[in-house]
């Protein structure tokens, strides 16, 4: 990777997301993030149907629109190495995607996904952006999220533990005092 | 915690059975193992809906790596029926959740169980709701154990709910700190992530 490169990852993980993924077939971003010094966009966009067409031309799953690469694929087993390689993570609001990349130290923004009916992720995004973590905004405000965005202003994630959990566990059962 | 008291000091390894509940219940509830003594939690029984052939994999790759072998030995991986799909109307769930009682209570009297760690979704109800009456019973004497998902900050889960109110979990955890003063009886204890 060039040093230059600061790559933006977007993910939905293994779920559904289309108004996310419809989200960020923008040029409108795509000029927003080439005009915040971005140089590529990648998109895993799930299983859903709706393929990028506006920032790539259809049928194609990689090129440079707006002076931005642009990149798309269903899904990776290897997630990971996509987004400690980001210089920011766009993200669904799924507990992995989301301590993934807080714990990497990458910068990150989540959109919880309105369709869900039980909707407690839009709970854990709201919680770690109250702590200053992560920025959440829904899909629609999306745009202002990334046009606002300032990595510098957020504070990092430290990584928790469960010895804690384990030590009440062994208690209970009595392998400990 | 709740108004029974811990076993005695032992050292007999306790049979386990977990829960694995899909996607980020599994993942979390793997994560917690890997902090766990596994050799004092054994032999394991893993218990995975039937709609998730992921998780089963994952228990088999994680008992991989623990006992560092191509081949573990000591676990087991059961499918049960799931009581709930994620959209599945509440009605006709409650044919398929009697069916999943029936085969948890066979299941938890086939097994015997000293521990039963779960962290939802809606499929642990019907396993511990199984551990809880043959203890009640004298049938049974397993600990129930269920963590809360860390993706619930204010609110508790359906299970949460139904393990906390109807003290059927032995020990509770939450993930946030906000939640244990909610519910007073819970334990905060850290976070998986």
């Amino acid at each position: 990777m060039p040093a230059a490169e600061r790559q933006v990852f977007v993910t939905v993980g293994t779920t559904k997301f289309e108004a996310l993924v419809e989200r960020v077939d923008s040029l409108e971003l795509l000029r927003l993030l080439k005009e915040k010094g971005y140089t590529k966009l990648v998109i895993q966009k799930g299983n859903g149907t709706y393929s990028p067409s506006n920032i790539l031309p259809k049928g194609q799953t990689t090129g440079t629109t707006e002076g931005v690469q642009v990149e798309y694929f269903d899904y990776s087993p290897s997630l990971a190495a996509y987004i400690t390689s980001s210089a920011l993570v766009i993200s669904h609001a799924g507990s992995g995607s989301i301590f993934e990349t807080l714990t990497a130290g990458v910068p990150l923004i989540v959109v919880p996904n309105p369709l869900l009916m039980d909707n407690h992720q839009v709970e854990l995004g709201e919680q770690l952006a109250a702590m200053g973590h992560l920025v959440s905004a829904a899909p629609d405000a999306l745009l202002d999220a990334v046009r606002g965005f300032d990595a510098s202003k957020l504070l990092p994630y430290e990584k928790g533990s469960a010895s804690g959990m384990v030590r009440h566990i062994d208690r209970q059962m009595g392998f400990v005092p | 915690m709740f108004f029974r008291r811990p076993a005695a000091k032992r050292t007999k390894p306790a049979k386990t059975l977990v829960v694995l509940g899909s996607g980020g219940h599994t993942a979390e509830m793997l994560m917690l193992m890997d902090s766990m003594p596994l050799q004092l939690y054994s032999p394991r029984t893993y218990v995975v809906a039937a709609t998730d052939p992921m998780s089963g994999n994952k228990a088999l790759t994680r008992e991989q790596k623990w006992q560092k072998t191509t081949s573990p030995t000591g676990f087991v991986v059961h499918q049960i029926p799931r009581s709930r799909e994620v959209g599945q109307s509440y009605i006709t769930s409650i044919g398929t959740t009697l069916y999943s009682l029936v085969f948890a209570f066979g299941l938890v009297f086939l097994e015997r169980p000293e521990m039963v760690l779960v962290n939802g979704p809606g499929t642990c109800i019907p396993i511990c709701a199984a551990a809880f009456v043959y203890r009640v019973l004298g049938l049974g004497r397993a600990q129930i154990v269920y963590v809360e998902s860390i993706a619930r900050t204010r609110r508790f889960s359906l299970s949460a709910k139904l393990l906390y109110h109807l003290r059927m979990a032995d020990l509770l955890f939450v993930q946030w700190e906000a939640l244990a003063k909610t519910y007073p009886r819970a334990v905060y204890a850290g976070r998986l992530y």
